[in-house]
């Protein structure tokens, strides 16, 4: 399945409805009824399903850890932090809203002022142990610094590293090569939001 | 030949038919896995060898490294030696087939055949028929519920389907006036015109209906039916023990392909252009497929379905088949 389809929600339901008729309740129709399932075939029709696919060699299989599905880039996996492009300065102002908003009880963070009167994030944590991934914490995030990523294998031998802010935040020699892709999912502005907005009545 | 180097050649087909059938009953359960995958769109083993082709070796390692695990109150010395009837019956039924046609190795003139009894037929289907012991025996012997409904179930599918089975190979055998297998299979030499499955095609459905049955397989695996009573009177087993069953199991098939070969398709004459050892191989393969093929497709039956459909209309369509070819050979 390519990733348009998977994006594709508009799906059509080809629903196609199968008569069933009512059970026979005479004898002679209930023999009537045998008579015509024991000549019809039908073990021989499921024969040839199974062996028409297996002629057709058209496997569904996916060899997971070698191969992956493309998810949705809405999916809701371990969250990034983002840096701003230009200085690569974290994109967290530490407004405290994602922390306050988490039903989960998850996010935790610490800030101070520095010696510009400007706050810092001294401190940030995620318990990916603890958290359920609902993107409240993204979608409340004004500066779109916290959003969700598409890493959702997260196996690790001990607990402490389901908490790793530096897992979390975006590289700087990642940032510099320009791979820090915008998330196009929840608390994103869609890409296109222009076209999606209507005129209000003043306009014309 | 003397007596001593007829023991010597008979001691070298056991070992050959040993060998070769138990790797083939191994491969088998390679062979089943591939194709169930193909006809369920999946991909099967791929990754012990080239397409997993390894993967039985893998399952033997596990299979003989596994504990072999006794229940605290299974009746111990039947609950052992349960699945050795299994896996010997299974061979021992080889033991009267003709595998292939006479050849010549080493200027040596072999019969591809340990014992060539006049009564193998009989011998055949007997021994298959006791390897049913070891289903019932291991169920009822290893203390556990599942195990016993799986033995109950064995002697119920063992009283419907040997009738049938001994009912619809009479009437080919009334055609060939013998019960060796060699002599059916020459009474089919003139080509593909004179199989006795043009002659009994009522005959040949059944006996492959209760062959089925005999062998356990789908649509009548009432024995160890996981979805219904979790292995049935395998649920106990672990290890070899259990891999014995399916060893057995698997042999049970392959002489089934013998047998419904050399009887209705015509045995190891040769057909048309192919020679008849090839013939035979064919032949044993695409029953051996047909028996996946089916359980890939068909649901399976209840047991009150399976003594129905045995009794009720398998039985006497087998009585009509043996009374109108016996007033066919009369007249």
């Amino acid at each position: 399945m390519s990733l348009e389809q998977f994006k594709d929600r508009n799906v059509v339901q080809n629903y196609v409805h199968i008569p069933v008729d009512k059970p026979p309740q005479k004898p002679m129709d209930k023999f009537k009824q045998v008579v015509r399932r024991t000549f019809k075939g039908e073990l021989f029709v499921g024969l040839w399903v199974v062996f028409r696919e297996m002629i057709k060699r058209d496997f569904h299989t996916v060899k997971y850890p070698l191969e992956k599905l493309p998810i949705s880039p809405r999916y809701r996996a371990v969250h990034k932090l983002y840096r701003l492009l230009e200085s690569g300065n974290n994109r967290c102002i530490g407004c405290g809203l994602c922390e306050k908003i988490c039903i989960a009880n998850c996010i935790r963070l610490e800030t101070r002022y520095d010696e510009k009167q400007r706050k810092e994030v001294t401190e940030y944590s995620i318990n990916l142990g603890r958290c359920i991934f609902c993107g409240y914490c993204a979608e409340v995030c004004p500066e779109l610094a916290i959003v969700h990523g598409q890493r959702y294998e997260n196996a690790s031998e001990q607990r402490a590293h389901f908490v790793l802010k530096d897992d979390m935040l975006t590289p700087l020699d990642f940032l510099k090569e320009g791979k820090q892709e915008e998330f196009p999912g929840f608390g994103a502005v869609s890409p296109n939001a222009d076209e999606r907005i209507k005129k209000t009545p003043t306009a014309y | 030949m003397t007596t001593t180097g007829f023991i010597i050649a008979t001691i070298i087909k056991i070992l050959v038919v040993l060998g070769l059938f138990s790797a083939l009953a191994g491969f088998g359960t390679y062979l089943e896995r591939k194709v169930l995958a193909f006809m369920q769109r999946r991909l099967g083993p791929m990754h012990v060898g080239p397409y997993g082709v390894l993967q039985v070796l893998a399952d033997g390692i596990k299979l003989f490294t596994k504990e072999d695990i006794i229940p605290q109150n299974a009746v111990k010395p039947i609950f052992m030696i349960a699945p050795i009837i299994g896996a010997a019956t299974a061979f021992i039924a080889l033991a009267a087939v003709p595998i292939l046609p006479e050849f010549e190795i080493f200027g040596v003139k072999v019969h591809p055949i340990i014992a060539d009894i006049n009564v193998g037929v009989l011998f055949v289907l007997g021994v298959m028929a006791s390897g049913l012991f070891a289903p019932l025996l291991a169920g009822m012997a290893s203390s556990n519920k599942w195990g016993l409904l799986g033995a109950a179930r064995t002697a119920i599918q063992l009283l419907s389907y040997e009738v049938v089975t001994g009912l619809s190979i009479l009437a080919p055998l009334m055609l060939v006036g013998s019960l060796s297998l060699i002599d059916i299979n020459n009474y089919q030499s003139g080509g593909f015109t004179d199989w006795i499955v043009w002659s009994q095609p009522v005959a040949f459905v059944l006996f492959l209906i209760a062959g089925f049955a005999e062998t356990n397989r789908t649509p009548f695996d009432l024995l160890e039916h996981e979805a219904e009573i979790v292995s049935g009177y395998a649920t106990e087993y672990s290890g070899m023990r259990w891999g014995m069953f399916f060893i057995g199991e698997y042999a049970n098939m392959i002489t089934l392909g013998f047998l419904a070969s050399l009887i209705f398709l015509g045995g190891f004459n040769d057909w048309g252009f192919i020679p008849g050892g090839l013939a035979i191989v064919l032949k044993v393969s695409f029953l051996f497929f047909f028996f996946l093929w089916t359980r890939a497709a068909w649901p399976h039956v209840r047991p009150d379905q399976l003594m129905w459909l045995c009794w009720k209309v398998l039985m006497p369509i087998a009585v009509l088949n043996v009374v109108v070819t016996g007033i066919v050979l009369m007249m």
